[in-house]
């Protein structure tokens, strides 16, 4: 009996995310006056992850941590700050791995490359069948 | 060649499960790490939260003494556990500036008053914007900072007792 109320017990204890005692920052779940300004920080932090729930955009978590920067992105928009420039300033404190965006880094050039390769590697097998049809 | 050919989509599946097993034997580690480990701490003012200790500026931490500058919330548990090693750190001589994360006065003051006080200076950040400039992703965390203000070292999460000793000779050689 005790094992079972334990086992039931254990499926009720959900992961609870720290929660701060302050309410959201004010840009957190706020939108931007500007619609201009707005559809600028809504592209933007759609390609920036959430630093709590990793695999989620600061526009998609409800992490404290993602309003926060939620805030500093609408707040530095509305100062007139590019996008392009918050984000170096993010990459520079986090790393790459805190955009979504994929660099143009050397890292990177397979991934670029990719796309190319396969289709060259189509075009050959094609061209192998084409080949073999006629003769 | 047309042999070889054929066997490729087996052995591309092959390195995709080998790729899985790794992944699953291995999992990748999620702790966020600053990139300003030793790169100077970016300018920022914070005001005083609680009667008596001071607010905390960047110009505080290049005073030519390495001191410990730890990110906290008094509704943070880890914390809790944390403050012990801190007081233990404080008692042996380290300096320590703390920054209370999204915190409140009446909070950080019963969290001080409860679990004891080894910052000489508190500021606070309730936007969690320096914690953001530091490349900071959560409470607690601790950052080695050398005379001149330069982060030399980040523990992220609570420091433990076994950890006391490392940060004093830490401290020491930058020194």
């Amino acid at each position: 009996m005790r094992a079972i109320t334990l086992a039931l017990g254990l499926m009720l204890a959900v992961p609870v995310f720290a929660q701060s005692n302050m309410p959201p920052s004010y840009w957190a779940y706020r939108q931007l006056p500007d619609a201009k300004q707005e559809a600028k920080a809504q592209a933007l932090m759609q390609e920036l992850r959430c630093l709590v729930c990793q695999g989620q955009s600061i526009a998609d978590s409800d992490a404290e941590l993602a309003g926060d920067m939620r805030d500093l992105v609408r707040r530095r928009i509305a100062a007139g700050e590019k996008p392009e420039h918050i984000r170096a300033w993010l990459i520079e404190r986090y790393g790459d791995w805190v955009s979504y965006r994929p660099s143009t880094a050397p890292i990177a050039w397979p991934l670029w490359a990719a796309p190319l390769i396969l289709l060259i590697f189509g075009a050959v097998i094609v061209a192998g069948r084409l080949k073999r049809k006629r003769s | 060649m047309s042999r070889a050919f054929r066997l490729l989509p087996i052995i591309l599946l092959v390195w995709v499960l080998l790729a899985f097993a790794w992944r699953l034997i291995q999992p990748p580690d999620p702790t966020v790490r600053s990139q300003l480990v030793n790169r100077e701490v970016p300018q920022f003012v914070l005001q005083p939260l609680v009667d008596g200790v001071p607010g905390l500026t960047s110009a505080d931490l290049a005073t030519g003494e390495p001191r410990l500058l730890n990110l906290f919330g008094s509704w943070c548990v880890p914390c809790i556990g944390e403050a012990p090693v801190l007081e233990d750190l404080q008692r042996r001589g380290v300096k320590i500036d703390g920054i209370a994360i999204r915190d409140t006065a009446s909070g950080v003051s019963a969290f001080l008053r409860r679990h004891g006080n080894p910052y000489a200076r508190v500021g606070s950040d309730p936007n969690s914007n320096v914690q953001l400039a530091l490349g900071s992703a959560g409470v607690p965390e601790t950052f080695v900072v050398d005379g001149k203000g330069v982060i030399r070292r980040q523990y992220v999460g609570p420091i433990s007792s076994s950890d006391v000793s490392k940060i004093i000779v830490e401290l020491k050689e930058l020194r």
